[in-house]
C-alpha cells in the first residue's frame, strides 16, 4: 500500500467574483521513502494541493470539493480535527516557502523546536531539549546550544530554513512536504538546503514531496515529477523519463525555459501567453491556447491523465490519441 | 563528528546559561531611565499608601479624624498639606485615597485585561459567524449608557469596593477586546500561525502560546491607558455616591472636593491633582518602557 494516495482531489475558493477552481481532479501516489516533485508556474495549484492534504486551506473561502487523501489508511480530508492534529507535525511535517515569517518572532528557537515533541510524544523537557540540540547539529547549525536561546530575528534566512527543517523532522515523520523551501533563499544557500533535506531523507527514510517552480531544482532531487498547470496534472513520470522522453508540450516548454540550457547570447526561451483565468477556465486542455502543437480538438475535449508508457502518464490529447490508437 | 542523526536520547546536554526572557526584559527596562523613574514613583506611592493602611496614624492623624475648630487650614508644620473644611489632615487623606485609587486602577485594569484579551483573541481567531456574534454583543454593551450599566451591577450585587473593581473592569474590557481582536486578525494571517497548524498544535495553544505573546506591545500600552481611565471613573462613581463612602477618601473624591473650593482653598485641589498627575505620567512612562522591554525584536546587547 502506498504511503499517501491522493484521489481526485478538487479544491475551490469561493470568492466574491466567483468560484476559483484551484485544484481539479488531482491524483497521485507516494511510496515510503520516495521523492515526488511537483512543478508548475505560480497559481498552478501545487501549493493548494499540499495545503489541502495538510488541512491548511482556510474555510471559507476555500472548500475541498471532493476526493480523498489516504495517508496510511486514514483519509486526511475526512477525518476529525483531533485525528488530523495527531498526524500533522508527527507523521507528516511541512516546511514553508518563507522561513523568515514561518517562525514565531516572540518565541526562542529552542521553545519552538521542542514544541512538536512535547505535544506529540510523552517526553520530558530535558530529553526534548537534548533531541532538539541533536537535530540542530544534524541540520548544520553551529553552536547549537547558544542558538537554542536565540530569537528568529537573530538568524539569517538560510539558518532559519535549517531551523524549520530541524523542527519539521524532530518527530521523525514519514512524510515531509516542502513547499518551495528554497525560493526565498539565494542560490548557494539553496543548494545547501536541498542537500540537507536529501541527507535527512536518507537517514530517516521518509518520503518527500518537493514543490517548486524550478524544473532544475526538481530534476536533481526527485524520483518522480508531476507537472501541474491550471490546477490539473499535465504529466507525471519518473524524472529521467520526463526529461529525456517528454510527452507533454507544456513540460517541453518548461524544460526549454531553464536558463542554463541556453547558449550565451541566445534569447531566453519563454512560453508566450498567459495562464488561463481560473475563474472561467477554458473547456478542453487549459494549455491549448499557448500550445504550439495544439490542434482543433484540443480546445474542445476534456483532458484526463492517461498512462501512455510504463509509469509515464500525460494529459496531452494528441499524444494520447497517437499512442493509444496504434 | 558523526554525521548520523539517529535520534536516540543522548545525555541531556547542558544548555549554555543564557538570560531568560524576563531577565532580558528587565535588563532592557533598567536602561530606560524614564521607565525606571515611573516604576520608582509608582512603587513609592504604592508603599506609602500601603503604610497608611497598616499604620493609620502614620502622619499623626487618621484620614477620618476631624478638627472642626481648625477648619480649612493651609499647609503648616503640623499639617504638611493643610486640612480640609472639616479639619481633616490632607496628607492622611491623600495617602489613604491613593491606596484606594491605585487598587481600583490595578484590579479593574486586571479584570478588563483578562476578559478583554481572552474574548478578543477568541473572537478574532474564530472569525466568520462566531466573530460577528461576539462583536455584536460588544457593540450592544457599548451602546448601553455606562452609568446605568454600573448602577445595575452595583444595585444587583450590592455595594462594595471589590464589586466596584469588577463593575469598572466589566465595562472597560470592551475596548480591549476590540483592540485584541483586530490585532489577532492581523497576526493569524502570518505564516508562523500556519506553520503552527501544520505542527498539529491545538487551537487554544495556537491562540495563547503563539498569537497573544505577539500582542504584548499593544496590550501593555492600552493597559497603561486604561489605568488612569479607571481611576477617573472611580472618582466619578464616588461623586454619584456609588463608589467610596465618606469618610473614606480616594483621589477622585479629593480632587472633586478640592475643585469645588479651589478659589478659597487651592491646596485642597493642588496636592491631590499633583499626586494624580504624577501617577498617571509615571504609569505612561512605565508602559512605554515595558512595551519596549518586552519586544524581543528590539536591539539586544
Amino acid at each position: 500500500m502506498s504511503l499517501l494516495n491522493v484521489e481526485k482531489l478538487s479544491t475551490s475558493f469561493h470568492t466574491r467574483n466567483g468560484v476559483v477552481r484551484a485544484v481539479r481532479d488531482v491524483s497521485f501516489q507516494l511510496e515510503r521513502g520516495e521523492t515526488l516533485g511537483i512543478v508548475g508556474e505560480s497559481g498552478s495549484g501545487k501549493s493548494v494541493t499540499c495545503y489541502s492534504i495538510m488541512g491548511l486551506i482556510p474555510q471559507p473561502p476555500g472548500r475541498i470539493e471532493g476526493g480523498r487523501a489516504m495517508f496510511d489508511g486514514v483519509d486526511l480530508l475526512a477525518c476529525s480535527h483531533g485525528k488530523l492534529n495527531s498526524i500533522r507535525g508527527r507523521r507528516i511535517s511541512m516546511i514553508f516557502q518563507d522561513a523568515m515569517t514561518s517562525l514565531n518572532p516572540f518565541l526562542r528557537i529552542g521553545e519552538q523546536l521542542i514544541e512538536p515533541l512535547l505535544i506529540h510524544e510523552k517526553i520530558n523537557r530535558n530529553d526534548a531539549i537534548a533531541r532538539a540540540l541533536h537535530m540542530l547539529n544534524a541540520a548544520g547549525i553551529p553552536e547549537a546550544e547558544t542558538r537554542m536561546n536565540m530569537y528568529p530575528h537573530e538568524f539569517s534566512g538560510g539558518m532559519r530554513q535549517r531551523v524549520m527543517i530541524a523542527m519539521a523532522l524532530i518527530t521523525k515523520p514519514d512524510l515531509l512536504i516542502a513547499d518551495e523551501p528554497t525560493t526565498a533563499l539565494d542560490v548557494t544557500v539553496q543548494a545547501q538546503i536541498l542537500e540537507l533535506i536529501q541527507k535527512m531523507q536518507r537517514e530517516l527514510g521518509m518520503a518527500v514531496i518537493l514543490v517548486s517552480h524550478d524544473l532544475g531544482v526538481v530534476s536533481g532531487f526527485c524520483d518522480r515529477v508531476m507537472v501541474m498547470y491550471a490546477g490539473q496534472v499535465m504529466e507525471s513520470a519518473r524524472t529521467d523519463d520526463l526529461f529525456y522522453d517528454t510527452k507533454h508540450p507544456y513540460t517541453r516548454a518548461l524544460r526549454q525555459s531553464i536558463p542554463a540550457l541556453q547558449m550565451k547570447g541566445q534569447e531566453l526561451h519563454t512560453i508566450p501567453g498567459q495562464p488561463p483565468d481560473m475563474l472561467c477556465p477554458p473547456p478542453g486542455c487549459p494549455f491549448a491556447p499557448r500550445c504550439e502543437r495544439a490542434v482543433d480538438y484540443c480546445a474542445r475535449e476534456e483532458i484526463r491523465l492517461l498512462e501512455v508508457a510504463p509509469n509515464h502518464a500525460t494529459a496531452c490529447l494528441r499524444v494520447q490519441k497517437e499512442k493509444l490508437a496504434v | 563528528m558523526s554525521e548520523s542523526i539517529s535520534i536516540t536520547t543522548t545525555q541531556p546536554a547542558q544548555t549554555a546559561a543564557s538570560p531568560s526572557f524576563w531577565q532580558d526584559a528587565r535588563h532592557r527596562l533598567w536602561k530606560n531611565k524614564l521607565a525606571v523613574f515611573g516604576l520608582v514613583v509608582v512603587c513609592v506611592l504604592g508603599a506609602l499608601s500601603l503604610a497608611s493602611y497598616l499604620w493609620p496614624n502614620l502622619t499623626g492623624y487618621t484620614y477620618a479624624r476631624q478638627d472642626l475648630t481648625l477648619g480649612p487650614a493651609p499647609p503648616s508644620h503640623a499639617h504638611w498639606l493643610g486640612t480640609d473644611a472639616l479639619g481633616r489632615d490632607l496628607l492622611a487623606r491623600l495617602l489613604y485615597g491613593g491606596g484606594i485609587s491605585l487598587t481600583v486602577g490595578l484590579y479593574a485594569t486586571g479584570v478588563s485585561l483578562i476578559i478583554g484579551v481572552i474574548y478578543g483573541a477568541i473572537s478574532g481567531f474564530a472569525g466568520g459567524k462566531v466573530d460577528s456574534v461576539m462583536m455584536r454583543i460588544v457593540d450592544i454593551l457599548y451602546a448601553l449608557p455606562f452609568v446605568i450599566f454600573v448602577i445595575l451591577i452595583m444595585v444587583f450585587f450590592g455595594q462594595s469596593l471589590v464589586l466596584m473593581f469588577i463593575a469598572i473592569g466589566a465595562v472597560e474590557w470592551l475596548t480591549m477586546a476590540r483592540i485584541v481582536r483586530g490585532q489577532v486578525m492581523a497576526v493569524k494571517r502570518q505564516e508562523f500561525v500556519e506553520a503552527a497548524h501544520a505542527l498539529g498544535l491545538s487551537e487554544a495553544r495556537i491562540i495563547f502560546q503563539h498569537i497573544v505573546p505577539n500582542l504584548l506591545g499593544p496590550i501593555i500600552v492600552y493597559a497603561t491607558l486604561t489605568m488612569p481611565e479607571v481611576i477617573l471613573l472611580e472618582s466619578f462613581l464616588s461623586f454619584l455616591g456609588l463608589g467610596v463612602q465618606p469618610p473614606q477618601s480616594s483621589w477622585g473624591v479629593l480632587i472633586k472636593e478640592g475643585a469645588d473650593v479651589m478659589q478659597e482653598y487651592p491646596w485642597l485641589l493642588i496636592y491631590p491633582a499633583a499626586a494624580m498627575a504624577l501617577t498617571l505620567f509615571s504609569l505612561n512612562f512605565l508602559g512605554d518602557g515595558l512595551r519596549d522591554a518586552l519586544d524581543v525584536r528590539g536591539s539586544k546587547d
